[in-house]
């Protein structure tokens, strides 16, 4: 059945030319559903330019201050130099920032009306988290990509080899995900934009107290109890010794199997911990 | 045959504000329903919660004989939702916001292009259907959002104040386009702030208080419930006025009244349509020269003031909406 309206151009078919009647819609499967929610959020992002250069130019600002303004005058860190010893910690802090970038991302969907045109529809919930997810673990990939081809330009370079950078690389994607969780959580929690960007101030202190862009020995040592168990220290240590093998030994209190086996622990803690709260959070808003 | 909307004692409280206090309603499949009432009259919670997107707090709600807390996914299947508590992705164009939500209905690739491209069609939106909906003027935005919520050829459309915010024009096009799609059979439950609305594309109306259902019925029953008929005349000269007056007080109901300064008059008159005729014919008679006289139904306006005993307040047209998109 078609109907022809007064409007030139709008007609209304009833039947969509299937079977007549309504139709009983099957709902797309979890992993369709994820990959279409995934891909809605990667193409917001490379399609929003100045968040693309802006995010990228601030990045590229925090490294050269580090490099050749306060580079310069942090000399404690022995034979290795200070820009092989930073970039491993700010490559790592980075996944923090971009974390943020998750954290008002989910809460713009959610004040937006997106999320709510997407839970009525026929989908598992678990799949426009896992979807949001996998895009932002994507967008993480990229800005760590970015990242680090500034720390080669300003002279970072590795000396363990291929396969320990890569791993390295691997450890800071795990971590990020895990952090997404959450960030993810975080984002519901606070509802809007501006909140989220509020509560993600949490990574500064993260951050800034941890071995990330200086030795932990040279603080007080109240603040080191902090620094030294918390989890950004691990993974900064241990993408360090995984960069520059020997030369960063000296620097790290612990082997690179004790650090590694923290950082992993504390990744998959974060997810354990911050997954299911995440969803129940997003069941329940 | 099961009611469409079935709500037994249904709750929802949202920090202070009972938003559904005990809400008893059903509602038979076959009709454009429009949900009628004043801002935070708990018209967008019900439709939420009909959405399976809010749980009730108490009590239950039936959509199509399912239960939206236990079988919520069965209702998704039937449902398309637009309107304020819906929206689609700026950054991506019409066409791919329309596939998107074809593929998450449970389309093929193929299907999912087939029918975002009849959508663009069918609102009109086919000329800027490769644009970033970014670029969308509101009226283009609000098509796209009915179209998304089409893609899955809905058995239920869920309209949540689809037209606030709405320049006239834009207004009126969805209109029709909301009226066709009722004709084309679809069940739709719209709601409204807007009285002239719910008249112009609901057969039945519930008016909606406090998240209490306070009247419900056909456009007709509920302006017959809030007084009758009346006719109106405007005589061209002042002297025709008095022996007016009287012709209507001795056809009509009760004391006609009266206003010189117009000179216009009117009185009662239950089963109007009837009693017209007659009175024409006595104006004839007398050779009172009539400048127009008009049977009037009472508007939804005096009709919501009569049941909840205050007027409605909306907003200005455009807040809403422009809070919504900014």
């Amino acid at each position: 059945m078609t109907i022809e309206t007064d409007h030139p151009g709008v007609m209304i078919s009833a039947t969509s030319g299937m079977e007549p009647g309504p139709a009983i819609n099957a709902g797309a499967s979890f992993l369709v559903a994820s990959y279409e929610v995934a891909e809605r959020t990667v193409k917001k992002f490379v399609r929003s330019p100045q968040l693309i250069v802006a995010g990228t130019a601030q990045g590229a600002l925090f490294l050269l201050i580090f490099r050749y303004v306060f580079g310069g005058s942090i000399g404690h860190t022995g034979s290795l130099s200070y820009v092989d010893y930073f970039i491993p910690g700010f490559v790592v802090t980075s996944v923090l920032f971009s974390g943020m970038g998750a954290a008002t991302g989910i809460a713009e969907d959610l004040q937006g009306g997106l999320f709510d045109r997407l839970r009525s529809l026929p989908i598992r919930l678990m799949s426009i988290i896992t979807g949001r997810v996998a895009a932002d673990t994507s967008l993480l990939v990229w800005s760590l990509a970015v990242t680090i081809f500034f720390g080669v330009l300003v002279g970072f370079r590795t000396q363990n080899g291929p396969a320990a950078a890569a791993a390295a690389f691997g450890l800071c994607v795990l971590y990020g995900f895990a952090f997404c969780w959450l960030f993810i959580g975080l984002g519901l929690v606070a509802g809007s934009p501006q909140a989220a960007q509020g509560i993600s101030f949490l990574v500064f202190p993260l951050s800034f107290v941890s071995s990330a862009y200086v030795p932990v020995s040279t603080m007080p040592g109240w603040m080191q109890a902090f620094a030294n168990h918390q989890p950004l220290t691990y993974m900064a240590d241990t993408v360090r010794l995984l960069t520059e093998g020997d030369a960063a030994n000296h620097l790290v209190d612990q082997s690179l199997r004790g650090s590694l086996v923290a950082s992993l622990l504390w990744s998959a803690g974060i997810f354990i911990v911050f997954a299911p709260l995440t969803v129940w959070k997003l069941r329940r808003s | 045959m099961h009611a469409l909307i079935e709500a037994q004692g249904l709750s929802k409280r949202f920090g202070k504000v009972q938003a559904l206090d005990a809400l008893d309603l059903t509602i038979p499949s076959g009709q454009v329903v429009a949900f009628l009432g004043p801002n935070g009259a708990g018209k967008s919670t019900f439709i939420r919660t009909v959405a399976t997107l809010l749980r009730p707090d108490s009590g239950s709600l039936r959509v199509d004989g399912h239960d939206v807390v236990s079988e919520a996914m069965s209702i998704r299947r039937l449902i398309g939702l637009a309107g304020q508590s819906a929206a689609v992705e700026e950054m991506m164009t019409g066409r791919e916001n329309l596939a998107m939500v074809a593929r998450l209905y449970g389309q093929s690739r193929r299907m999912a292009r087939t029918n975002a491209a009849r959508i663009l069609e069918l609102v009109d939106l086919t000329g800027v259907g490769d644009r970033n909906v970014k670029t969308y003027s509101g009226g283009m935005r609000r098509r796209l959002d009915l179209g998304a919520s089409l893609v899955g050829t809905p058995r239920l459309l869920l309209l949540d104040e689809p037209t606030t915010g709405l320049d006239p024009g834009s207004r009126i096009e969805l209109w029709d386009a909301i009226r066709d799609l009722g004709n084309a059979g679809t069940d739709i439950l719209l709601t409204t702030q807007y009285l002239d609305e719910a008249d112009h594309l609901a057969a039945y109306i519930v008016i909606i208080d406090e998240g209490r259902v306070i009247a419900q019925g056909t456009p007709g029953e509920l302006k017959s419930r809030a007084g009758s008929d009346r006719i109106e005349l405007h005589t061209r000269e002042l002297s025709g006025l008095t022996r007016a007056v009287e012709i209507l007080a001795a056809l009509g109901t009760g004391a006609p009244s009266c206003d010189p300064a117009t000179r216009r008059c009117s009185v009662a008159a239950p089963g109007g349509a009837q009693l017209l005729p007659a009175v024409v014919r006595a104006l004839d008679d007398a050779r009172i020269a009539v400048e127009d006289i008009t049977l009037r139904r009472p508007t939804l306006d005096e009709v919501f003031l009569a049941l909840t005993g205050h007027a409605t307040h909306p907003p200005a047209r455009n807040d809403t909406f422009e809070e919504h998109v900014a």
